[in-house]
């Protein structure tokens, strides 16, 4: 079956007595919620892919904003405004060198990727778009990188066309090269996959992209709390990633575009903050990245989120690709020996998600089912309904794993999984 | 705590695994969509009315355990039963449903689909239970949209 590609025996070795390895039960420590039991049993967290549990710098980070250092931005003269200013404008240049962009006002804070996808399919689309041109997306997007393009579409009188797969979830880049035409305006692909895990091979995406002079948009939201980002090396046009998925707070993110991209680009809303002078004749813009941030901001889920751009910083990322690649091997071991489990997504470059079906039994069910042995997966179509339908499946269950999680919480899957197939016998 | 065997009493898987009145009607005069669309649960509902009476009815789709039983339950336990019967049947279940853990459960009042009421356990499956009655409500009043019950 090719859903069981990639499994042999090997994986079932243990991890490798690696010279270096990450400290996991140190970092766990520093997730207050990793210490709670829920149902009477410890918990078991698997849905990293949904969103990340934060750490206590996080957590403490944004107490101390709201007991010291409250005030709006950008604003005042007085002293509290001028520190929360600094703070908040300390993270984007701490997020400009977490993902490498040349320069500071290329970051421009949204709420998150689904935001940073909506500015740019609205703003650059507007203005770009012409009926009879075409969006390339891929076959694997979430709806976060699908509806906003067809809604500007539609508006535009483009057309949407999409990069195929195959059955183990990987893009059909030879088709993609032909697809890529006169007529495509703009490209936009995840990164990393959320319901396959499938890491896209996008410097290859952009250098055929770029070749036409055709921009590409990368939805890094998967991708961020996995491996290092690098705007430059990637070579993409736009990129975007949403906090809470990296150790994060809710409701902030990240917006990256090439200076001259944004430059051209029309404001997104309206309000203050983004102008230079308003008259009710004529309004002039503020200059980057204030022009793409209207309205008072998520102080502090910006500032939150520097918190958790340290945690990461700090963390030996090479360590925790081996760890996580570690966990995918032996999740995706473990649960195909289980009878009636079929693995969704198997792609030779994964990221640590692992999407599965157990024959007979629907997905919310096997959900249920381990929730009461404590352990928390996402089931469903994981917000693409393309790739359920492709597989031809309604929903599947799915395990996704950051650098906290351990081998003893694969294994507490794996039995629960056994579970499922004795409660539906 | 709740208890998993009290979600899946032995009714229930018995029939998911075993639909009753999975099938689609020659002629019927009455059908509504019911979706969950979070959740990826489907039914097609059909219902043939012959004055007031309820004289066939039939369900097809896919979903989870709980919504397949429910759809199975329901269909069982309004065939040959009039349209106000029926309704009265629905607003019993969905009190049932809604109601708290700690409201005794009169199985004189519904019968069989008693085995719904563990679900009032677990809120986030009260869903997957009330679609198919939702979708007969809707059949009944020949609500020509999909419904949802999201």
């Amino acid at each position: 079956m090719a859903a069981r590609r990639g499994v042999t025996s090997t994986h079932r070795a243990p991890a490798p007595a690696a010279r270096a390895s990450l400290d996991v039960a140190r970092l766990r420590a520093d997730f207050p919620i990793l210490q709670t039991s829920v149902r009477g049993k410890p918990l078991t967290y698997l849905d990293n892919a949904a969103t990340s549990q934060k750490p206590r710098a996080v957590i403490e980070r944004l107490a101390r904003y709201y007991a010291e250092e409250n005030a709006n931005i950008h604003r005042g003269v007085y002293y509290l405004s001028e520190r929360a200013t600094a703070a908040y404008e300390g993270v984007r240049a701490q997020a400009r060198a977490f993902i490498n962009a040349r320069e500071t006002r290329e970051v421009v804070f949204v709420r998150g990727t689904t935001e940073g996808i909506n500015l740019v399919a609205s703003s650059w689309g507007r203005h770009n778009l012409q009926p009879g041109d075409e969006v390339l997306l891929s076959a694997m997007e979430h709806h976060s990188n699908i509806v906003p393009w067809q809604l500007i579409c539609e508006e535009r009188g483009a057309t949407l066309r999409v990069i195929p797969m195959n059955r183990r979830g990987e893009l059909l880049l030879d088709e993609y090269a032909r697809l890529l035409g006169d007529r495509t305006k703009i490209v936009a692909v995840a990164h990393v996959s959320n319901s396959l895990g499938t890491i896209n091979p996008i410097p290859d995406i952009v250098r055929l992209a770029r070749a036409r002079g055709i921009p590409v948009l990368v939805d890094g939201a998967q991708a961020a709390p996995h491996m290092t980002i690098d705007v430059q090396d990637l070579g993409c046009d736009f990129y975007t990633v949403s906090g809470h998925k990296m150790f994060g707070p809710t409701g902030i993110g990240l917006l990256y575009g090439r200076a001259e991209r944004l430059d051209a680009m029309p404001p997104y809303q309206g309000g203050g903050d983004m102008i230079k002078s308003v008259t009710f004749a004529r309004t002039t813009y503020a200059d980057l990245p204030a022009k793409f941030e209207a309205g008072t901001p998520h102080i502090a889920g910006g500032i939150g989120l520097g918190a958790a751009i340290d945690y990461l910083t700090r963390l030996d990322r090479d360590l925790v690709a081996a760890h996580e690649q570690d966990l995918l091997e032996y999740a995706t071991a473990r649960l195909a020996e289980i009878p009636g489990v079929q693995l969704i997504g198997t792609a030779a470059h994964k990221a640590s998600v692992v999407s599965f079906v157990v024959e007979g039994v629907h997905p919310h069910d096997v959900g249920t089912v381990l929730d009461q042995e404590g352990v928390a997966i996402r089931t469903g179509h994981h917000c693409t309904q393309p790739v359920m339908d492709f597989f031809g499946v309604p929903a599947t269950a799915r395990a996704s794993f950051a650098f906290y999680n351990t081998r003893a919480d694969v294994d507490a899957l794996v039995s629960a999984v056994r579970k499922v197939r004795t409660v539906f016998a | 705590m709740a208890d998993l065997t009290d979600l899946y009493q032995q009714i229930i898987i018995e029939h998911n695994r075993s639909p009753r009145n999975f099938k689609k009607l020659s002629a019927p005069n009455r059908r509504a969509l019911g979706d969950n669309p979070l959740c990826g649960d489907k039914i097609t509902l059909e219902v043939q009315l012959d004055g007031e009476v309820i004289s066939d009815i039939g369900f097809q789709g896919s979903g989870c355990a709980i919504s397949q039983a429910s759809a199975s339950l329901m269909t069982s336990a309004v065939q040959g039963k009039t349209k106000q019967e029926a309704e009265a049947l629905f607003r019993r279940v969905h009190e049932m449903l809604t109601s708290a853990t700690t409201v005794p459960v009169e199985p004189s009042s519904v019968g069989k689909l008693a085995a719904l009421a563990g679900v009032r356990q677990f809120p986030m499956r009260v869903k997957c239970a009330s679609l198919s009655w939702h979708t007969l409500h809707a059949a009944l009043q020949a609500a020509a949209t999909p419904i949802t019950t999201e």
